[in-house]
């Protein structure tokens, strides 16, 4: 089939500074691409479209990529006005060609967010989410201090529920998916998972603090429940964490020591 | 790296820093919204007399003589403003804040593939219900308060006959059509703001919040109807 | 020369122990005036350097990805091994310790394996501490499952994404010590080259991804964590970004390579679709436990479904093929990952694959969907049954899947000795980039483990052993080797950027693949491994006069990340090929078809090929000099698999 792309194309990074985004520049360009399958995967119909730009001198559209099977996080594509294109519960490098029509125009953007700022072209700076974790996203053991994994039970219903939250994979999906640009999904899968684990209920406080702290000085945006972080999610995490991290905030900020 | 990183400033004091957080400002933003949903179910309970009892407006005038002049209600009142400017303000703040998270936008973005009308046009929604307040109050509470209203006596008491400003103020189409339209703005504010109050306060759970859900839609569907309903019955009443 | 293993003395089962009370300490207060660099943030890397952060060390750490995050040990699926015996079913260390040397078929050091075999128990206790959600019974204790044919559950597990579990519990450990101040991150960061001061290793020099800069970073021990090498087959189920290159030029900085030709092939991925394929993707292996392997009896039948032209569900019963029941009667679909992945190569080279391209096999659950009913299959197979209909628009409930076999992971590596150590002292090299503990073939689930107990509880010891031994003096970024260094990665680079030819990268890359998936692949005899090394010969003259790379030095130029990585692959291939086809023997992933038994299985030659094979680097298109580390088994006795 024959496909019209839309890409953003940005050759300097944005920069932050003081509190604000400053852009790069860019923008969208068009190309024609023929021949596609439909068994292709997304990313292989850009790496195909990048060999020909290659090989006609033209530098090819820079994205992240890694594993290509949905599980390490850093594809990270707003496609057709959606993050991760139109099938839900994938991630971009899932997403195939048979998703698309002959003669489709597609659109294909970088994650838009303060705290995502563009690198170059599709590729963006997630490293917030990095900080995010250092404010807190721990249980603070020392290697080879422990007791026997088996002097914890857990009860097999938390567990399930801790790993229903652990399975972010950090693509930040949630982020551009918001109107507002906001972690907090990205945020309370990780409080969540270890203030339900009685490894992590020691942090719990302090951890909830740290980390929405950090959440807000990176410049995310605020929840307001419109649940576009969820139906984007790619492992479909719910809105029912941040309805957990809420309450655990606010435990937290009334009962902690921390003044 | 292009991006610098942020760290986290002198603390402030610590209930400052809740209630200027995003999920504390969040937490504000819900508990005026409760307090104001509840304030439109007594509102409505008292308004419908004007439809329910065929008795010239006596009820509702002795209704509104009693919410006038009760301290607990007038007590209740001034915090309703209070609760009313305090969702405006943060509303707005909140809103300015989180268009800075975002400060290049998509050249293309397809919401509706995600997330509910209302939910994503809150900030609209409300200023269609702050603009329709303003025009109510100016309407009735400011001609009761500061104007001149007809009076009316009921067994030796006397008191404002607001029935019959009503009355009058409803024989306008053009304010009934601005009443009916404000509350479809009310009840698509309602259909989010309902459910998402739970949410923020932390109430999300597999038993409760389908409830939740499902009274949130029968709530903003008959409230805001049962307001309109008032202007549109009083006008057909006025024509005959 | 001779390889000094540095085994301890003593009974098998006191070896560890007694080594570490031998090996030197370091004192507390002066591990903060020592600096670390640990390349990779996989399981490996990770761990490693968060543990040695809590020790003390000032621990710098490099990944090419975005994130620590990142890192391809993320992909791993099925779980975990540790000799818990939590399910009473006689489990031990022992055990464990004997069915990796067998599943490894006699070519790895007893000493490690036994090591290995011992920390597995602790690995569970910290992963679990760290809030890693491991699958639990209703009790509320842990659970387990048999993986890949072991006679015991011993399997720990985090439904299919065990190794996204673990490595973000090591992850969170990471970001825990650089919170502390223990730890600096350099992400988006490849390594270049390895700086050696007086056959020392004390650096390495970096590209940084999104500028371009090359920078130089000092420190007193260089660890490297970076993978496994199965991309030099272009087509591998490893990420795209998995690369050789640091391990490659610390090769050729004086750390042996060693077992090249060990590469394991996993039998149970979807077949490639066409020319623009960039990666395979894996699925458990526990789908051999129900569904049946097969391909048409008749070689017009798999053309007409090649074609399209037939279904297979309208092949009858008798026109049929199960060739893993009808050759392998008592093991039938469970036959080991290498038995399993060279029979469908059999098959679809006597004409009978099914896919378009040929290269295809069936895996079919009809009859387990006759038996046991489709809700039951739906339940144990239901998320990869999902992933299968995504990737290929297939609906396995109704349709035999097809599997193709994959590259999938690489027993060899870095030779080490017992402490990790490469030949290069002060180089370490952890999970899959060392070479040690695996033999000829990796068993299931032991991957995970192996890059845990390297990073948690076996270099935060032995490295200390070293590090003793050394003055606290920091060496200048500024020393000649490090601009030495820098200038030669320069000139490097600028020489691919000036090249300016007519092939891009990705065509040289898929050029190498095939030839390396063709001669050294599944089986390969003298012959095709000869012709092989001239086609290879060829192909690296040809990249580094044709190659097309375009953009600067100083900027973000994915094209210049990619020449790099494909140029050390190319010579890797290379080495591949003299290391198989001087192992004159088939022994697990590596089987040469010259020497095989009666039965067509992999037949060792104990007597002549019981060691490690060790390359050394000893000049720019040298032959390499093999060193040879003899095996000395005193715990296992030999034996032939046979699966008959």
């Amino acid at each position: 089939m024959k496909l019209t792309l839309k890409v953003w194309r940005q050759s300097k990074p944005d920069k932050v500074e003081n509190g604000k985004l400053i852009s790069g520049g860019g923008k969208m360009e068009t190309y024609q691409v023929s021949d596609v399958s439909k068994d292709m995967s997304f990313l292989e119909m850009l790496d195909v479209l990048n060999e020909d730009l290659l090989r006609s001198g033209k530098e090819p559209i820079v994205f992240d990529h890694d594993c290509r099977e949905g599980i390490c996080g850093m594809c990270s594509m707003y496609i057709n006005g959606q993050p991760h294109g139109p099938q839900q519960g994938t991630t971009t490098c899932q997403l195939h060609m048979r998703s698309f029509k002959d003669g489709d125009t597609i659109y294909i953007e970088p994650w838009r967010a303060k705290a995502f700022p563009v690198i170059k072209d599709l590729m963006v700076d997630r490293s917030a989410f990095d900080r995010i974790m250092q404010a807190g996203g721990y249980v603070s053991v020392n290697t080879g201090v422990t007791v026997d994994a088996n002097e914890i039970p857990i009860a097999k219903s938390t567990a399930d529920k801790a790993f229903d939250a652990a399975t972010c994979i950090g693509c930040g999906a949630c982020v551009a998916a918001c109107k507002n640009a906001s972690a907090m999904l990205f945020v309370s899968a990780k409080v969540s998972q270890l203030s339900m684990l009685p490894q992590g209920k020691t942090e719990r406080k302090t951890r909830v603090e740290n980390m929405v702290a950090q959440m807000d000085a990176e410049g995310f945006g605020a929840c307001t429940n419109t649940g576009a972080c969820s139906a984007e999610c790619p492992k479909g995490i719910s809105m029912e964490y941040i309805a957990r991290m809420n309450r655990e905030y606010y435990g937290a900020k009334l009962t902690s020591n921390n003044v | 790296m292009s991006a610098s990183n942020p760290t986290i400033s002198k603390k402030p004091n610590w209930f400052i820093q809740f209630f200027t957080s995003t999920i504390g400002r969040k937490l504000l933003v819900a508990l005026t919204g409760l307090f104001l949903i509840l304030f439109l179910a007594v509102h409505l309970i008292g308004n419908l007399q004007m439809i329910l009892f065929d008795d010239g407006g006596k009820a509702f005038n002795e209704y509104a003589y009693f919410m006038g002049h009760n301290e607990l209600i007038q007590i209740i009142s001034v915090g309703n403003f209070f609760f009313i400017i305090l969702h405006i303000i943060v509303s707005v703040v909140l809103t300015i804040y989180n268009r800075t998270a975002r400060p290049t936008k998509y050249a293309y973005s397809k919401p509706s593939a995600n997330s509910s009308f209302s939910s994503r046009n809150m900030i609209w929604l409300g200023s269609i219900v702050m603009i329709f307040l303003v025009l109510h109050l100016v309407n009735f509470w400011a001609k009761s308060k500061f104007g001149t209203v007809e009076q009316v006596t009921y067994d030796g008491k006397t008191m404002h006959n607001l029935y019959a400003l009503v009355v009058f103020e409803f024989e306008n189409p053009v304010i009934v059509g601005i009443y009916v339209v404000s509350m479809i703005g009310l009840s698509y504010h309602l259909l989010h703001g309902f459910q998402s109050v739970f949410q923020t306060l932390g109430i999300n759970h597999v038993k409760y919040t389908p409830f939740i859900k499902t009274l949130g839609l029968i709530y903003s569907i008959l409230v805001p109807l049962g307001f309109a309903l008032i202007p549109i019955l009083m006008y057909i009443k006025s024509l005959s | 020369m001779k390889l000094e293993s540095k085994i301890p003395d003593g009974p098998l089962a006191e070896k560890w122990e007694r080594h570490k009370f031998n090996i030197k300490l370091v004192n507390p207060a002066n591990k903060r005036k020592y600096d670390v660099i640990v390349v990779g943030t996989g399981l490996a890397g990770a761990s490693a350097a968060a543990s040695l952060a809590e020790l003390g060390y000032n621990v710098k750490s490099f990944c090419f990805q975005d994130s620590p995050r990142r890192a391809h040990s993320i992909a791993a699926q099925g779980g975990i091994n540790a000799a818990k015996n939590y399910q009473n079913d006689g489990d031990s260390v022992f055990r464990l310790f004997y069915d990796t040397v067998k599943g490894g078929d006699y070519r790895s050091r007893e000493a490690n394996v036994h090591r290995l075999a011992q920390v597995s128990v602790n690995i569970i206790d910290q992963c679990v501490a760290q809030g890693v959600p491991f699958a639990r019974e209703y009790g509320g204790l842990l659970d387990n499952r048999s993986f890949g044919g072991a006679q015991v559950s011993r399997t720990f597990y985090a439904r299919g994404q065990t190794g996204q579990q673990l490595l973000l519990g090591a992850y969170s450990a990471l970001s825990r010590q650089v919170a502390n101040g223990k730890v600096k991150l350099y992400p988006r960061t490849e390594m270049l080259d390895l700086v050696t001061i007086d056959g020392k290793a004390r650096g390495i020099i970096t590209r940084n991804l999104v500028t371009g800069q090359i920078e130089s970073h000092s420190a007193h021990a260089v660890l490297l964590c970076t993978g496994g090498y199965g991309n030099v087959f272009f087509l591998s189920t490893n990420a795209m970004g998995s690369n050789v290159t640091a391990a490659w030029r610390a090769h050729k900085k004086g750390a042996h390579f060693a077992n090249p030709c060990y590469v394991q092939i996993h039998p149970t991925c979807i077949p490639v679709s066409g020319d623009y394929q960039s990666k395979l993707t894996l699925m458990s292996e526990s789908l051999r436990n129900d569904g049946r392997v097969w391909v048409p009896k008749k070689i017009e039948d798999a053309e007409k479904i090649r074609k399209g032209e037939m279904k297979p569900e309208s092949i009858k019963e008798e026109d049929r093929d199960y060739y893993l029941e009808r050759k392998y009667p008592s093991f039938g679909n469970l036959v080991p990952r290498d038995v399993a992945s060279r029979n469908a190569k059999y098959v679809c080279d006597e004409g009978r694959g099914v896919a378009p391209t040929g290269l295809a096999v069936f895996l079919d659950f009809r009859d387990a969907i006759k038996r046991d009913g489709e809700d039951l299959i739906r339940a144990k197979y239901g998320n990869l049954f999902q992933m299968y209909e995504k990737i290929t628009d297939d609906n396995p409930y109704e349709t035999p899947m097809k599997i193709y076999p994959a590259i999938h992971y690489t027993m060899g590596g870095l030779w080490v000795d017992y402490n990790l150590m490469t030949s290069v002292p002060g180089l370490y090299a952890l999970g899959e980039a060392n070479f040690s503990d695996h033999g000829a073939n990796r068993l299931g689930a032991s991957a995970l483990m192996q890059g845990l107990a390297d990073g948690y509880f076996v270099v935060p010891y032995t490295i200390g052993d070293y590090i003793a031994t050394l003055p606290t003096d920091k060496v200048p970024t500024d020393h000649p080797a490090f601009k030495e260094a820098e200038a030669n990665v320069k000139a490097n680079i600028d020489k691919l950027l000036s090249i300016n030819g007519d092939k891009t990268v990705d065509d040289f890359h898929k050029e190498l693949g095939k030839i390396m998936w063709d001669y050294c692949g599944m089986s390969r005899n003298a012959e095709g491994l000869k012709i092989a090394k001239e086609k290879v010969q060829k192909l690296r003259k040809e990249f580094w006069s044709n190659v097309k790379v375009l953009g600067g030095s100083e900027e973000l130029n994915i094209t210049l990340e990619k020449a790099c990585r494909v140029s050390d692959f190319i010579e890797l291939g290379e080495l591949m090929i003299d290391d198989a086809l001087m192992r004159e023997e088939s022994c697990g992933g590596h089987f040469r078809e010259e020497y095989q038994t009666d039965e067509g299985e992999a037949k060792r030659d104990d007597d002549n090929f019981s060691f490690v094979a060790a390359w050394k680097y000893v000049g720019e298109e040298a032959q390499e000099e093999l060193i040879k580390e003899d095996l000395i088994f005193e715990n296992v006795k030999l034996t032939q698999r046979s699966y008959k």
